[in-house]
């Protein structure tokens, strides 16, 4: 705690030495200004009266101007950088208030310096750095952590809601602010419609993104999760597209000219623009895949390839005035599938990161560039129009929320509820996006653009803090109405079988919506696509890669900590042998289901935590990393039992068994006589496999190919123990196998040593993996590891 | 799905059965033959087919509900050996979305069959009670063998959650009353229900 208060106050003491020097060079700045003009002259002067130039060389010089731009642009990423942290540093925060408020606050302040020091800021922000350069970013790290799965389930409703829902708002926006203008009494009369109708349209741009950290605390339903992240994701596109159009149309000069033939044909470009970005994108998707497989030997350049492609793609489809924001986001959503499984691992990362990286830098700049444009002078103020704009933005987002979800209901299986809608509708808010268009109009062709400008930075500021913040505390509310009892533990038991349940049964009937789309399409990539994009045969189950990729980083970390990260666990004394009837106390009850959340495995969790600003783990890992664990804890469980054979192996074929490796250890000792009597164990031990004969031959084969590594009297011996073996849990033989199956499918890995071991060792391959990770293990752990272990193996 | 019209009246006979679609009949009937291998008959090991049941803690009680003779209202106990497309209906008829339009009647009956599925899934014995140790089983399976719980802390959870549920009957639990008791917080009806394959919704995104 104190040191979190020392590294807040540490950060705000850094911030404040950044304005301090952010307001000397301003000062500097103004005096280099006044100097340079006259620079000009004492250069004159210099030549003129100096009858020795050469001899006159100044020992200290300060040219600001040559680094002013780079300078400054670092200068205000690295403030809101450090105002992030300091964001972070205070855990409540993020959940209170979405990281957007923080972002426009930094700029506000910066903006604040700028217009008190009377200093010319940098002209960071105009048409063409936005689309070219800033633009880009976010939209291809929208595209790339899409969560593709979700997506594509609900694509129909997010179409219609996407589409048709920015349509509604920008047109009814527009046309209502028209007819605001048409009253006199607000002199708001030289704004045509048009004009009106370009403004509904760029204000009509949610953000949404921004407050999904919100919902990310209050765990909203996937549902309602993928509706608002597929807005926000069609939402630029159709925006930009929509404005652009409308431009277009305004530089025809003269209101009178544009028919109804104009008219359609805008709706045919609209339809082609968005297609035909699509396809560009998915195009330069493919190129940059099939190029990934060639590029083993210079994994340096993997990164590079993934961004510069999906840049050309936006570029390209730009040329063309496709809509480039689609046809990067196709190219992400394409090209993540098979880039990720062709890159190494130290490439897969970076791309990840870097996309953050570059997203968030181009996010702060246009936030600040915001801020600095709220202190200034040039607003024009017009009360009519601001609060209309604001009033119609909610009026025009709740007819089409309401409007659209009662139309979609009735073809959903599973309607959207009022709560939900609500919900939606609460969350339009409005960023960086809209705030960019308004600002690039050209003034040309709008002489009113203050005003444009000042209202969307009225709604903005409205929408994100107030809407912002209140967000949270909205979603609990209407979430704990729904439940506001707390729940017993068999409910909890309950809920948790229901869910696996549910998850099983719609993994056994395939059942996704759409599977057969995505069943076709998954057999066409199986059958072509992949032999041709992806590198090696690599192993088609994701499961089976996504392990491979957890097990490199836990055998790295296995290797430098020693010791496997579980969850600390204490067991409720007061909890056992409950004689008689006797009501549990609470504590008991809280200490029984803290256990059991802690511990319980995690359903298949479709609600993906999506976070803008942050990379945290997919879910997915996350769960295959909890399994991984497990069975690698498993594995360590059965290999103390005395090498995972319940049934009481004598000491004496362990020993043959393990000739070529130490066994010198003295904590094997006492290992040993914990492996007599454990046959009642075996039911807390699902990793303790049971294998019958038919997976005997597949071990077989397995243990051939890894012939050099074992010794092959013990293979041999191996093979009579696995004949030997029982059937302890009948019911689990068949997923053991199963199991066994799939990783047999897997090609060797390049490690060697613990992660193969660690993933197929507990389950059916029996000891011989197991020996060597126990091998591998103690070499890397040593004492300390047992140690760790030894209090939890407390028998009875 | 070229058997559709030779197999049309073995669809409605199905309808009537089971009160699925003709489209949901088909769909179904397509995924058994993908997970059977086009085969008439499902076995054990061809649910080996579903990779992500592999991370599901309860497959094997999954399994064995599709394969219990008393979900397929074939007897009173045992297993089956193998299921055919008919069984395969029964068993997912019990999680068709309760159609809210029925009689008050027609849904509490849904609503007692899936809870009659739901018992037989905690009732491993077929003796038609739970009791303790099945009881524990079953959450022993949802913990999944963490290494970090002993037997001793599931036994003792699942000791108070029979303590919380039947305050008389501590040592079993009869169908129909105690488990109702258990269930009735929750709501079984929007929980447990797949969404099959809803024509319209496929229509419209194609």
């Amino acid at each position: 705690m104190a040191l979190q208060m020392f590294m807040t106050f540490g950060s705000w003491n850094c911030l404040l030495l950044l304005v301090a020097l952010e307001y000397s060079k301003a000062s500097s700045d103004v005096n280099e200004s006044a100097n340079s003009t006259a620079q000009h002259a004492p250069n004159a002067w210099f030549a003129a009266s100096s009858s020795e130039p050469d001899e006159r060389i100044s020992v200290f010089e300060l040219d600001y101007d040559y680094v002013q731009i780079p300078y400054e642009v670092t200068l205000w990423i690295l403030l809101a950088s450090l105002a992030k942290i300091g964001f972070h540093l205070y855990h409540k925060l993020p959940g209170l208030m979405p990281e957007s408020c923080l972002l426009i606050l930094v700029g506000a302040l910066v903006g604040g310096i700028i217009f008190g020091t009377d200093h010319k800021s940098p002209p960071v922000m105009d048409s063409s750095i936005y689309f070219l350069y800033l633009l880009p970013p976010i939209v291809l790290e929208g595209g790339y952590f899409m969560p593709t799965r979700p997506f594509f389930e609900n694509i129909g409703s997010i179409l219609w809601w996407a589409v048709l829902g920015a349509l509604i708002n920008a047109l009814g926006i527009g046309l209502s602010l028209y007819l605001i203008c048409q009253v006199q009494a607000f002199g708001l009369g030289d704004v045509n419609l048009l004009q009106n109708l370009l403004f509904g349209s760029l204000i009509s741009a949610v953000d949404p993104v921004a407050v999904l950290a919100v919902f990310e605390e209050a765990r909203v339903n996937e549902q309602l999760y993928m509706m608002i992240f597929g807005e926000a994701l069609l939402n630029d596109g159709i925006t930009v597209v929509l404005y652009n159009m409308l431009i277009a149309f305004t530089k025809m000069h003269k209101f009178e000219d544009i028919e109804p033939v104009d008219i359609l044909a805008g709706c045919a470009r609209f339809i082609i623009v968005g297609v035909g970005g699509v396809m560009f994108g998915i195009v330069f998707g493919f190129i940059s895949a099939f190029i990934t497989r060639f590029t083993q030997n210079i994994s340096a350049i993997e990164p590079l390839i993934v961004f510069m492609f999906s840049y050309l793609s936006y570029l390209a489809a730009e040329t063309l005035y496709l809509s480039g924001i689609l046809a990067i986001t196709a190219c992400a959503v394409t090209m993540k599938k098979y880039v990720e499984e062709n890159v190494s691992q130290t490439s897969y990362t970076t791309i990840k990161y870097f996309m953050k990286m570059l997203s968030s830098v181009s996010e702060t700049l246009i936030f600040i560039f915001m801020g600095v444009s709220t202190v200034g002078k040039n607003h024009e103020w017009n009360w009519a129009f601001i609060c209309f704009t604001l009033a119609f933005c909610q009026i025009w987002r709740a007819i089409s929320v309401f409007a659209l979800f009662y139309v979609s209901n009735q073809f959903r299986t599973f309607p959207f509820s009022i709560k939900d809608q609500c919900i939606i509708f609460y969350s339009g808010v409005r960023g960086a996006g809209s705030f960019s268009l308004a600002f690039l109009l050209p003034l040309s062709l709008f002489p009113r653009k203050k005003m444009f400008v000042t209202a969307t930075l009225v709604v903005i500021y409205f929408t994100v803090f107030i809407q912002g913040i209140t967000i949270g505390p909205l979603v609990r509310y209407l979430d704990v109405k729904k439940t506001n009892k707390k729940e017993s533990i068999n409910e909890e038991l309950h809920i948790r079988l229901m869910d696996h349940l549910k998850a099983g049964i719609e993994d056994v009937c395939g059942h996704w919506s759409h599977y057969q789309v995505r069943d076709k399409f998954k057999k066409f990539d199986h059958r072509y696509l992949r032999k041709i994009l992806i590198r090696e045969n690599l192993p088609k189950s994701s499961i089976v890669s996504l392990y491979k990729k957890l097990e490199m980083k836990q055998a790295i970390e296995m290797v430098e900590t020693g010791i496997l990260s579980s969850t600390a666990f204490s067991i409720p004394h007061q909890a056992q042998r409950i004689q008689g009837i006797k009501r549990l106390s609470p504590e008991d009850v809280e200490s029984i289901r803290d256990i059991l959340t802690c511990n319980m495995y995690q359903v298949r969790q479709r609600t993906l935590s999506y976070n803008k600003y942050n990379l945290k783990p997919q879910t997915s890992e996350k769960q295959a990393k909890e399994i991984l664990i497990r069975r690698q804890n498993t594995l360590r469980e059965s290999m103390r039992k005395g090498h995972s054979l319940p049934w009481g192996k004598p000491a004496g074929t362990k020993n043959i068994r393990y000739l070529s490796f130490p066994y010198g250890n003295p904590q094997s000792a006492g290992r040993d006589t914990r492996a007599a009597g454990f046959s009642d164990d075996d039911g807390s031990n699902p990793g303790s496999p049971s294998i019958t004969f038919s997976a005997h031959s597949r071990i077989r084969s397995l243990q051939k190919q890894q012939a050099p590594e074992i010794i092959p009297m013990k293979s041999l011996r191996r093979g009579g123990k696995t004949l030997s073996f029982g059937y302890q849990r009948s019911t689990s033989q068949e997923e053991h196998m199963g199991g066994s199956r799939r990783v047999a499918l897997r090609p060797k890995p390049p490690f060697h040593a613990v992660d193969e071991e660690g993933e197929s060792g507990g389950e059916s391959e029996g000891e011989a993996f197991a020996v060597r990770s126990r091998w591998t293990t103690d070499r890397g752990h040593g004492r300390d590891y047992h140690r760790s272990h030894s209090p939890l193996l407390q028998r009875k | 799905m070229g058997t559709a019209h030779a197999a049309s009246e073995e669809v409605r006979e199905l309808q009537g059965k089971t009160d699925f679609s003709s489209d949901q009949i088909e769909h179904l009937h397509w995924r058994f033959k993908q997970l059977s291998g086009d085969q008439p008959i499902i076995r054990k090991e061809n649910f080996n087919n579903v990779p992500d049941l592999e991370l599901n803690p309860i497959r094997s009680k999954i399994f064995r509900a599709f394969f219990d003779n008393r979900n397929l209202r074939k007897g009173p106990s045992g297993l089956a050996d193998e299921i055919n497309f008919e069984d395969f209906l029964t068993i997912m008829s019990y999680f068709r979305p309760i159609d809210t339009t029925m009689g008050e009647e027609q849904v509490e009956l849904s609503r007692k069959e899936k809870l009659r599925f739901l018992f037989h899934m905690y009732n491993s014995d077929s003796d038609g009670r739970i009791t303790l140790g099945e009881y524990q089983n079953v959450v022993e399976e949802l913990l999944s063998g963490n290494p970090h719980i002993e037997k001793e802390s599931a036994r003792s959870i699942a000791d108070g959650a029979t303590m919380e549920v039947a305050s008389v009957c501590m040592g079993q639990m009869e169908p129909d009353q105690d488990f109702l008791k258990i269930w009735q917080g929750i709501n079984i009806e929007t929980k447990m229900n797949v969404r099959f394959l809803n024509m319209e919704t496929m229509a419209l995104c194609h």
